[in-house]
């Protein structure tokens, strides 16, 4: 067997194969689990994707929103056990794959077309 | 030096990997053993204790005469790498053995020896982490190494003063990994951390009887993470 499938090996147990498609400038809502003591509860996360990187299971995805005024960025990483589950919540259509723009607008200049699914 | 018992094996490359608490470990892949215990070592003998542990099937035409014979007298097959493993007794182990990850529990312990990456001739800033001067606001000095020896004092360059050369392929032991995982199926195991050297290179893991097994760790590192948030909060 040759060494990059060894790693493929050792990486595919935990991959995630229960989570939508989903990509830039798609709506999200991300269920996170949140230890607080001995308790767990699950804390939703819902913001625009920012980008995502691919890099097998250390791939990660970046959701934004704005929180009372202010921007908040949360990067997770895709196959983390952390996630609950993810829903997609709105398909936006957008012309570039890292939305990095976004940063400097706010309010109705932060807008994203919808995805027309023909 | 050290003590204790090992395997020899390849760099994979790294990756990561999720802990039961959701974390993610950065382990570093090896494909250790099977090695096969070609020769003991013994006080009365030697002088010392040791077993002699060999890796990968060597074809019997690559392998010298003389050692062909040292194969053939303990009757294994020809071996492409040989080590020795220094322990306090050899007593427990025979030859003809062989060894696989079944050796390390997760939790354990290990150390690991290789040959760092070849870095060919570099400068003092790379090779010995030399600030270096400003690149503008008109400065002339970058990466040079700077004064070596000064004037009239002491008038000469010490010795083993630190100074631009051939940098990295060397021998380069890291202690205190653990092991995350071990799959004797694959023959592979994942060791917590970065060990010396590229991809392919060969490495040898030794256990350092040190490390807690893995049923203590999350109950210990949980009450560590709730600490630590409690001071923030």
């Amino acid at each position: 067997m040759n060494i990059d499938s060894h790693i493929k090996s050792v990486e595919a147990p935990f991959l995630r194969t229960d989570l939508p498609s989903f990509g830039p400038g798609d709506t999200v809502r991300v269920y996170v689990r949140v230890r607080e003591g001995e308790k767990e509860r699950i804390q939703a996360f819902e913001g625009v994707i920012l980008r995502r990187r691919k890099a097998g299971l250390g791939s990660t995805f970046t959701v934004r929103k704005v929180s009372y005024g202010v921007g908040v960025e949360r990067t997770f990483p895709l196959h983390s056990p952390m996630i609950e589950r993810i829903e997609r919540q709105r398909a936006g259509r957008v012309r570039r794959a890292k939305l990095y723009y976004l940063r400097e607008r706010r309010g109705k200049a932060a807008r994203i077309r919808e995805k027309r699914t023909r | 030096m050290q003590i204790g018992i090992g395997l020899l094996g390849r760099k994979v490359g790294m990756t990561q990997v999720f802990d039961e608490a959701g974390r993610a470990i950065p382990v570093t892949v090896v494909q250790a053993g099977p090695c096969t215990i070609v020769q003991k070592k013994t006080v009365d003998k030697d002088g010392y204790e040791a077993v002699q542990v060999g890796y990968l099937p060597a074809k019997p035409k690559r392998v010298s005469k003389p050692l062909g014979g040292h194969f053939g007298k303990v009757n294994v097959a020809p071996m492409r790498h040989l080590q020795e493993m220094r322990l306090h007794s050899a007593a427990e182990y025979q030859t003809g053995q062989t060894l696989t990850v079944d050796l390390f529990a997760p939790g354990e312990e290990v150390v690991v020896t290789g040959t760092s990456k070849g870095r060919g001739f570099q400068g003092g800033v790379k090779r010995w982490g030399y600030r270096g001067g400003a690149k503008s606001h008109g400065s002339m000095f970058h990466r040079a190494p700077g004064s070596i020896g000064a004037s009239s004092f002491p008038s000469k360059v010490f010795k083993g003063h630190r100074m631009p050369g051939r940098m990295g392929g060397v021998r380069v032991t890291v202690r205190g990994l653990h092991i995350v995982q071990s799959d004797p199926g694959r023959n592979l195991l994942l060791i917590r951390g970065a060990v010396p050297g590229p991809q392919g290179r060969l490495l040898a893991v030794r256990k350092t009887g040190k490390g807690t097994p893995v049923e203590s760790q999350p109950g210990a590192t949980d009450e560590k993470a709730a600490n630590a948030k409690g001071e923030r909060g």
